[in-house]
């Protein structure tokens, strides 16, 4: 085989165990577009070479002793989110630019015991707190569809790195769509599970209630395949679900007539482009035509689900980042006077401008006289949003809609305007807020970017939410459409 | 609602963030532009629900015995610390 980075993840496994390259050689090149498509895309924080080569070597002789996992010899690579023992792990954040993490996250051990090698940290905005990737204290990640624009945020750099095939799977967060969003403006596919499906042991907390750590490749399967061993139940994470995790591949097959799908109403708003909703509309006939029922469905508080989240993840977060005093690691300010001092300028020299308008956010919302009318207001409407969810998969199996608003938009863009930041998360949201499955699958292209569908379904029904995805990737080849430059 | 001057500089107090001046003015247009965003969850009716504080309902948090798991690995997390001496975290004076 020759060019193995145009291979899916799924191909390279099987193509690995049949010996028909070696690990070795597949790590190789793909350590050579990595070097090469850095200085561009910026899509790496930092990268594992040597630790890569030496257990590919491993991987094969594995492999030739006729032994092996699931992914023996496929290479990844881990969001800077995930702690990664003996590696340095950011955040993205100045607050953490030299933290070695002691030990591997859940998530980083499950897939190296299953046998996959990383190849390196993607680059993301600081503490996941963004929607473009513009907030990373190590420069913002570049679109491989074209340079000028944001690969989206704040799985940024695994998102530009799936693209440009410089890996063929690579981890993500998701609290608000972090996973989605860049999978959409990228033209890959991404999947956020149910809340508690995958270990939050060792992956850095933004929003506690919100978070769910997922994956970013290029085809259903090969996110049905990854999941399958990142997932289950941990002790040490305790909003982990003690439930069986399905054999994802198997159920790929499940066909999809009678499938009844959901539109969303609600996300056919105004904000839409209608080049985006052209794409949508047409993957519903597709879905259709594989005979799924494609029915409207509405969702009448899911328009505040913006409003929701912009109290609920800033407390969340102004509560989880306090944790970074200067006193045990993390950054610490030059000749504090006094231990108040030492606080405030580490965090002021550490944090971003908007991990610190979050932080900010939070504390007010969560302080004396506030509380009630901002946190307990928003608990009280996600509650409502959530029964929404509740009574609409009582009528249908999953629910569709656009992925984002728009597809992908300059550098620079929208940093100006917080509110027209956070409005790129409009359709991706509600999944978090109820604690959903959801998947963007690449539907097609406007103005000659990527466009993505969103795939919701209820609580652990990721096997249906990536078997319809599968189907739909069946029937259309737009997830294997690689940017120019690097096919 | 707009927030002034003063009210930033408490938040940012609460919250343990040293702000430049010329932050202030930055977060008092973004905070009050965000605070006007998110006011449109007044006009929710929301009387008689529940608030939801994560979205797992019957979750309950687990507990485990009450036995030692851990080993002493101090010397491990302490390469990450700003200063350390005798395996003790320093930080500056707090009880003069």
């Amino acid at each position: 085989m020759s060019a193995l980075h145009a291979h899916t993840l799924t191909q390279l496994a099987d193509g690995l165990r049949r010996k028909r390259f070696s690990s070795v050689e597949l790590v190789g090149e793909l350590l050579a577009r990595i070097e090469k498509s850095q200085p561009l895309l910026n899509a790496f924080i930092s990268v594992t070479a040597a630790a890569a080569l030496e257990a590919a070597r491993a991987a094969d002789r594995t492999l030739a002793a006729g032994a092996g996992a699931a992914l023996t010899g496929v290479p990844i690579v881990h969001k800077d989110i995930f702690c990664t023992a003996g590696v340095r792990t950011t955040c993205g954040s100045r607050m953490l630019e030299n933290f070695v993490a002691p030990y591997d996250a859940t998530v980083v051990a499950k897939l190296k015991g299953a046998g996959a090698i990383m190849l390196g940290k993607t680059n993301m905005d600081e503490f996941a707190m963004g929607s473009s990737n513009e907030n990373s204290y190590f420069g913002p990640v570049r679109n491989p569809w074209n340079p000028q624009l944001v690969p989206g945020g704040s799985s940024g750099g695994s998102a530009a790195a799936v693209a440009a095939r410089l890996t063929p799977g690579a981890t993500g967060t998701d609290t608000g769509g972090s996973i989605r969003q860049p999978a959409a403006l990228c033209g890959i596919t991404g999947m956020k599970p149910t809340y508690g499906r995958v270990s939050r042991y060792g992956m850095i907390a933004f929003g506690s209630s919100l978070d769910q750590g997922g994956t970013l490749t290029a085809s259903a399967a090969d996110a049905a395949l990854m999941l399958r061993e990142m997932a289950g139940f941990d002790a040490r994470d305790s909003t982990s679900v003690d439930t069986p995790v399905p054999d994802y591949v198997a159920a790929l097959e499940e066909p999809v007539a009678g499938l009844r799908i959901g539109v969303l109403a609600e996300f056919f708003d105004k904000g839409l482009d209608a080049d985006n909703e052209r794409c949508v509309r047409e993957a519903l006939r597709i879905l259709e035509s594989l005979g799924a029922s494609v029915r409207q469905v509405s969702l009448p508080n899911l328009p505040l689900s913006v409003p929701v989240y912009y109290v609920v993840a800033p407390a969340e977060c102004s509560s989880n980042l306090a944790r970074y005093d200067g006193v045990r690691f993390g950054h610490r300010c030059e000749n504090p006077r006094d231990l108040g001092d030492m606080y405030r300028r580490s965090r002021g020299e550490g944090f971003g401008a908007e991990v610190k308008r979050r932080i900010m956010t939070g504390t007010y919302v969560l302080s004396a006289g506030y509380y009630d009318a901002y946190y307990l207001k928003a608990q009280r409407v996600r509650a409502l949003i959530n029964a929404d969810f509740v009574r609409a998969f009582e009528s249908v199996d999953v629910l569709i809609g656009p992925t984002t608003p728009t597809p992908a938009f300059p550098i620079g863009a929208k940093t100006d305007d917080p509110i027209t930041m956070y409005l790129n998360d409009i359709y991706t949201i509600g999944a978090n807020l109820a604690g959903l499955p959801a998947i963007s699958v690449p539907c097609g292209f406007a103005q000659g970017l990527p466009v993505g569908l969103q795939i919701v379904g209820p609580h652990f029904s990721e096997a249906r939410v990536l078997g319809t995805a599968h189907a739909f990737q069946r029937a259309t080849d737009w997830h294997t459409r690689i940017p120019v430059g690097y096919a | 609602m707009a927030l002034t001057r003063e009210q930033i500089a408490s938040i940012a107090t609460l919250a343990r963030l040293d702000l430049t001046p010329s932050e202030i003015p930055v977060y008092q247009d973004s905070l009050s532009r965000i605070l006007e965003f998110v006011g449109a969850l007044e006009r929710a009716d929301t009387a008689d629900v529940t608030p939801m504080a994560h979205p797992l309902p019957g979750l309950v948090q687990r507990l485990r015995a009450d036995r030692v798991t851990e080993t002493d690995r101090h010397e491990l997390y302490q390469q990450n610390a700003p200063l350390t001496a005798a395996g003790l975290y320093l930080v500056p004076k707090v009880i003069e």
